[in-house]
């Protein structure tokens, strides 16, 4: 098991090497400057001279690599030009955001999804299985930001006043504060505290922060805002959850010792639940981890539409500025994340199938 | 004239001659297949639909996608859809989808819109089943460190998500449909690059392979007339599928004004254009959205018929209960 799971940890350094490697690549093969990008009209030869060399943009381009390796092993992002911040910062306030969005968008494609599937499994050809799986065929054919601003439109205008009524916008009501809990609980800080950044991160996962500091309306107040974009963001990899639960049930629902079990005697329910979707699950459990990587490309669309300052749409505006601090800075953690999630589902399956740990 | 009781017997009935007398290939089987599916009839059917839009999009569009109202009819801005047949008054002009933000019809504009969503779709898949292709079977094929290489490669792009990935390249490349394809292309590479290697894997050690290698065919020759037409099934299907999302990420990058630029008539630009005013224009938004939607049916629901008609796993009729 453990040297599974270092083996598997080892492979995944290549591909973590290439990420760095691609990443401070992408911003630098951009045609055109980041100084006349960013300060358009009020770049004049001089500014952009001092630009350059604060951003060490005119050093060697394997100096420049030695600086970014350096500074990534230290987490420190360096400042946002367009910003004239700490990326580090940045990430800090607007990753939990994207977190919390991810987070509950793939538990409503989960729960949803994998029930859908193994009714449709159970009853397969009946009119529940054929509904469900146009259902799905529907879901994964929908652009994220067509059905979000449906959506908006249908549950923010049409149901207005009615108790049916979500906001379209945003991820907090004005008015609503959430207070941080460091500060709730008198752990006041500097922002020179190294833990600062720890504690702000946590702060800002408004549910998280919302429950422990026990201001229920603020969390009432986050989860009614979270609903739209959430769905919005859950249909496709609810679709294809739903979608892979069934065929992979049904498969596992033919096997022989399925047969065995029925034989036995043992009821219906019983087979499917305890016996089969056990085995039926490992390639779900494979398409949850891989569907992230499209939850965060979809939550780009989301969070432009529902206007939640996110880690997409920053990544997403800053690409469009060639802001490079923030580009690396968050390329890197998206890919790093998603990684990390496709090594921990990759563990997960010996807890699943204990034939993995084995070979 | 003797009768022979055979012959009233009708053992052999038309249908089975029928069936006796034409050569079945493989790609007869697979059509065969395919139209008695009723998911993959449905999509074959949006996706003529959506042809013939395209190719007559001149004779149905009442007007040229990009020609504004102002002065030829008495329209506003953003008005409503106004279809005789629901009840709005014979003397208005009809628009069955609406007036645009810059007082186009809007009906028309999705009618040739259909041009560029099938354009945008078999360009990058098309690009990328070539050079997908190109790489997976060389790495396939050579094995060792070129096929390490180069899959490595391969799950590095993976790694990023994809659309994250498409926005960089655009980024770096500049806004445009042209780059947005080129992008969308590149990210689709490792997909058919995977296939390709494991479908050369598997093929390569064949006895007819042996056979040219032995006749002393190049290693080309081999690949592109031995190997390559019998790895084509789940490129075809797999080509399918994504097209189906090749023509959703395009969407989404015009949407974000990093694919089709105004006034071009891209369903994703013009939903973009106008999605601040959803709340006051819904139609504005609603129908290049369901004009998308119904494309990317089309095409998905097709893959999984092809992939389904293709594997000789699946019987058609009278299918064995498989639960």
């Amino acid at each position: 098991m453990i040297s599974f799971v270092i083996r598997r940890l080892l492979s995944s350094i290549p591909v973590l090497v290439g990420i760095l490697l691609v990443t401070f690549a992408l911003a630098r093969l951009s045609p055109g400057d980041p100084c006349t990008a960013l300060l358009g009209e009020h770049a004049t030869p001089q500014i952009c001279e001092q630009f350059i060399a604060r951003y060490g943009l005119d050093q060697p381009i394997l100096t420049q690599l030695g600086i970014f390796l350096r500074d990534v092993a230290r987490f420190d992002f360096g400042d946002s030009i367009r910003y004239q911040r700490p990326v580090a910062l940045m990430l800090v306030e607007r990753l939990p955001m994207t977190i919390e969005l991810s987070f509950s968008a793939l538990t409503l494609a989960v729960l949803i999804g994998i029930p859908a599937g193994i009714i449709a499994a159970m009853r397969h050809n009946s009119a529940t299985d054929v509904t469900t799986m146009v259902a799905a065929n529907v879901g994964v054919s929908m652009p994220v930001f067509w059905l979000g601003l449906m959506l908006a439109y249908v549950f923010g205008l049409l149901l207005r006043d009615t108790p049916l009524w979500l906001p379209p916008s945003g991820r907090i009501s004005a008015g609503l504060t959430a207070v941080p809990f460091y500060q709730v609980y008198g752990l006041g800080m500097g922002r020179s505290s190294p833990l600062y950044n720890v504690f702000e991160f946590f702060s800002n996962l408004y549910i998280f922060n919302s429950i422990i500091t026990g201001n229920f309306r603020v969390l009432w107040d986050t989860l009614r805002h979270l609903i739209l974009p959430s769905m919005a963001l859950s249909t496709i990899p609810m679709a294809i959850i739903a979608r892979m639960t069934r065929s992979s049930l049904l498969e596992v629902l033919g096997r022989e010792y399925i047969r065995a079990a029925r034989a036995k005697g043992v009821p219906r329910a019983a087979v499917v639940f305890k016996h089969a979707l056990r085995n039926a699950l490992l390639p779900v459990v494979t398409i949850i981890g891989l569907s992230l990587g499209s939850l965060l490309g979809g939550a780009v669309l989301t969070e432009t539409i529902f206007g939640l300052a996110g880690v997409g749409r920053a990544l997403f505006e800053a690409i469009t500025s060639r802001d490079y601090p923030i580009i690396q800075a968050f390329t890197l953690v998206i890919a790093v994340g998603y990684v990390i999630v496709n090594l921990l589902v990759d563990i997960s399956y010996t807890f699943l199938d204990p034939r993995v740990r084995l070979e | 004239m003797t009768v022979s009781p055979l012959d009233s017997l009708d053992l052999i009935s038309p249908e089975a001659t029928r069936l006796a007398s034409k050569p079945t290939s493989l790609g007869r089987i697979t059509l065969r297949r395919l139209i008695r599916r009723r998911s993959a009839l449905v999509g074959l059917t949006l996706l003529g639909v959506l042809s013939a839009t395209a190719v007559f999009a001149p004779w149905i569009a009442p007007y040229h996608p990009e020609q504004v109202l102002i002065g030829i009819e008495t329209v506003e801005r953003r008005e409503a859809p106004c279809i005789h047949l629901l009840g709005c008054p014979e003397d208005r002009p009809q628009h069955l989808m609406g007036i645009d933000g810059n007082v186009r019809d809007e009906f028309s504009r999705v009618v040739y819109g259909s041009r560029f969503s099938l354009a945008i779709g078999f360009t990058s898949v098309g690009f990328a089943i070539v050079i997908g292709t190109f790489f997976g079977a060389l790495a396939g094929y050579l094995g060792g460190w070129v096929d390490n290489v180069i899959m490595r490669v391969m799950d590095v792009l993976l790694a990023f998500p994809a659309l994250l990935l498409a926005i960089a390249i655009v980024a770096v490349l500049g806004p445009g449909l042209i780059n947005a394809l080129l992008a969308i292309g590149i990210v689709t590479i490792p997909a058919y690059a995977r296939v390709m290697r494991a479908s050369v894997l598997s093929v390569k050690e064949a006895n007819f392979v042996a056979a040219s290698r032995a006749l002393g065919a190049s290693m080309m020759r081999i690949l592109f007339r031995s190997v390559l037409p019998n790895a084509m099934t789940p490129l075809i299907v797999l080509g399918t599928l994504e097209i189906a999302s090749a023509i959703l990420s395009a969407a989404a990058l015009s949407f974000l004004g990093l694919g089709a630029q105004p006034p071009t008539p891209e369903w994703g630009s013009m939903l973009s254009t106008e999605r601040n005013q959803v709340f006051t224009a819904p139609h504005l938004v609603f129908f290049p959205g369901l004009a998308i939607t119904l494309t990317v049916l089309g095409f998905n629901l097709l893959g999984d018929g092809l992939r389904d008609a293709f594997d000789p796993r699946l019987a058609v009729k009278g299918e064995a209960p498989r639960a």
